[in-house]
């Protein structure tokens, strides 16, 4: 593992952006971990673009400042895969996003040229597992296919201890298969 | 020992009050504050403490609230941003001139306007006169650890004076990060029982507090405050000993890093020390002899120490989160400037204001302010006194 | 009274006991006097009520005179007197 992982997510308010960035880096702290997240405030408004953060590291972080040279973006609405979303993104990087249409669509519309893009279907496997668009957590499956950053075990355990009180069991086995399927199903050139 | 869990800096200071269980908290909330009493308010609500919440409409309530039973003897907190703690000003004033220990995370937010929620340090550098201690945090572990030990600041029979806990707004507030906390048996048996001198509601033996104090008693109040302060820088280490006893984690009035061998340095408050000392790291592989100085406190302003830790250097950066309009730099560059001037030995100085309304401050902007110090030194000459760091247009 | 330095006194502008005001001897700063005349006063204990400085005094629920110790003679007694027997004499 490199010394210090930085994830960007894009997504719009309301997705579960934060939640992910959250999760994943919970997950890592409960794997011994170093872990910061933190979302990028602006006006907070369901649907507005936001970006959140997730930095794990073998070391502590003393690093306070936002994410500019992500080693993975991670984008949950398909309509964000813009050039924007790949600022900072260097060659070593990979751009994972929520879509129906196929990495080359992707590279063309974001200008990625190099490095990796993987993509997944994730609102659809949300709709199909949980029976509604949340594409947040089967996107955090789909990036641990992608960056094996903690096992999807940790991530299970984590979900479980975060879902299981607030929505119940069958949601939250729910949000697990989503997860799941989304490993399984994502593809990566 | 209690594991390591994933905190907001907020969380981080909801954590510690909810261990400390303070008898009173008055508070409104304001972002980017907000959570601190959010997550309180939960406690209570919650019984798992047994604080009396007072929800008030306003901040300027919030600490007439709090003096009101600070002099009673209860162990008093609140919390605010901002704007709240402009709308407090009045009382904040009267709280430590009442010598009332009350304990206050303040979360960093830039004072309107224009509106903006987010970090600098305009809310308590307006505040840095107004008698109250000032801790900066670095992170979320020092959120948790110094508001435990601002109450036993506060409270001191030799300090007695209200503190601010003062964090990055957003920046730690709402960055989740790994915190240990310890048990609640542990942080209760460090900050003890408090037993107030004179209670306002000991009607066996009445007092009054807040009488008029016009020209022939309120300079020698204040002359009393000033002595307090200042004495403060001699009883608060005794705090760092016992904390350091039970926790078994080191405090200072200052933090030091890679300072020992250094020739260049960069003194700055709160996150923005932390994303220095990357840098440090960095110029240190190159083999550059650069460090970071942090004051921890800023009132009490431990000037000795920082002069002492900037004997032998060649040029220092100052760096404000705020703009003082003084056309002579940032509150911290002033202090600083001030310290120096009596020091033969005396590193040249520079002031960077950065980061105003939330303006990112990242690795690359302080790396620039590394390289200035080089040529600084080199040319043993400051050509740009006063530097806007991070503006769009001239700097 | 001899002021004290800022090493004597309590902090925080604290009065640490009660009743002190009786210690401030503010009848010198009177110009005018009140003088009752004993026969005309009814009793009715209004000038009690309405004296600012606690300076009528009153036993058995009689007026029974003035405390020119702390009385500034400001003249509400007299005022309010609803049978005029306190007059105001230059001290």
């Amino acid at each position: 593992m490199k010394e210090l992982i930085e994830v960007r997510w894009h997504g719009r308010g309301g997705q579960g952006a934060k939640t992910a960035a959250q999760f994943l880096a919970e997950a890592a702290l409960d794997a011994g971990k170093f872990i910061q997240a933190f979302p990028e405030y602006g006006p907070e408004r369901a649907g507005a673009p936001i970006r959140t953060y997730t930095r794990i590291s073998a070391k502590p972080i003393t690093l306070h400042c936002g994410v500019s040279n992500p080693g993975y973006v991670v984008v949950i609405d398909p309509t964000l895969a813009t050039a924007s979303a790949v600022e900072g993104l260097g060659e070593e990087g990979v751009l994972l996003v929520n879509t129906s249409e196929s990495a080359e669509a992707i590279r063309r519309k974001t200008g990625f040229k190099k490095g990796k893009v993987a993509t997944v279907d994730a609102t659809q496997i949300s709709i199909d597992t949980l029976g509604a668009p949340m594409p947040n957590m089967p996107m955090l499956g789909a990036l641990l296919k992608v960056a094996p950053l903690v096992e999807l075990d940790a991530l299970y355990e984590k979900i479980k201890a975060k879902f299981l009180k607030k929505i119940g069991e069958e949601k939250t086995n729910a949000n697990i298969s989503g997860i799941k399927k989304a490993y399984e199903e994502v593809k990566v050139e | 020992m209690n594991k390591v869990v994933a905190l907001t800096g907020d969380q981080a200071a909801a954590e510690a009050m909810r261990q400390i269980e303070p008898d009173v908290v008055a508070a409104y909330p304001i972002t980017p504050q907000t959570e601190i009493v959010m997550n309180f308010a939960q406690y209570v609500a919650d019984g798992r403490v047994q604080t009396e919440m007072i929800p008030v409409e306003s901040e300027h309530s919030a600490m007439s609230a709090c003096v009101g039973a600070a002099a009673s003897g209860a162990r008093t907190m609140t919390a605010t941003s901002a704007n709240g703690l402009a709308l407090m000003w009045e009382i904040v004033y009267i709280a430590a001139s009442t010598r009332l220990p009350i304990v206050m995370p303040v979360v960093n937010r830039a004072l309107s306007g224009p509106i903006n929620i987010h970090c600098d340090h305009s809310d308590t550098m307006g505040a840095r006169d107004s008698g109250w201690l000032q801790v900066y945090c670095e992170n979320n572990q020092e959120v948790y650890e110094n508001v435990i030990m601002a109450v036993k600041i506060a409270e001191h029979k030799d300090i007695l004076l209200p503190v601010m806990v003062c964090q990055d707004g957003f920046i730690t507030s709402h960055a989740v990060e790994g915190v240990k906390p310890y048990e609640d048996k542990r942080v209760k048996d460090f900050v003890g029982e408090y037993r107030i001198q004179h209670s306002l509601l000991d009607v066996d033996r009445p007092v009054t507090y807040g009488p008029l104090d016009l020209q022939d008693y309120y300079f020698e109040h204040k002359r009393q405050q000033a002595e307090a302060v200042k004495n403060s820088l001699k009883v608060i280490p005794h705090i760092f000993a016992e904390f350091k006893k039970h926790f078994g984690v080191e405090y200072d009035f200052i933090e030091t890093y890679k300072m020992d061998d250094a020739d260049i340095a960069i003194i700055a408050l709160s996150s923005t020390a932390g994303t220095a000392k990357v840098v440090v790291d960095e110029l240190r592989a190159e083999g550059k002899k650069a460090g970071l100085l942090r004051p921890r406190f800023f009132r009490p302003f431990p000037k000795e120490m920082l002069v002492q830790a900037l004997k032998g250097l060649k040029a220092v950066a100052i760096m404000d989160r705020s703009e003082s309009f003084s056309g002579r730099g940032g509150p911290l560059f002033a202090e600083m400037r001030s310290a120096l001037l009596d020091e033969a030995d005396r590193p040249l100085t520079v002031n960077y204001i950065y980061g105003l309304g939330g303006r990112d401050i990242d690795t690359k902007q302080i790396k620039s302010v590394y390289t200035d110090l080089e040529k600084i030194a080199a040319e043993n000459k400051v050509k740009h006194l006063i530097n806007y760091l991070g503006v769009r247009g001239e700097k | 009274m001899k002021k004290k330095g800022w090493k004597e006194i309590p902090i925080g502008g604290l009065i640490d006991k009660g009743g002190t005001a009786a210690e401030y001897k503010t009848g010198d700063w009177r110009t005018f006097r009140p003088v009752r005349d004993e026969k005309k006063c009814i009793h009715c204990l209004l000038c009690w009520m309405y004296c600012p400085d606690s300076s009528i005094l009153v036993k058995d629920k009689k007026m029974t005179g003035f405390d020119y110790e702390h009385c500034k003679g400001c003249g509400i007694c007299a005022s309010i007197c609803p049978v005029k027997c306190i007059k105001m004499d230059k001290e």
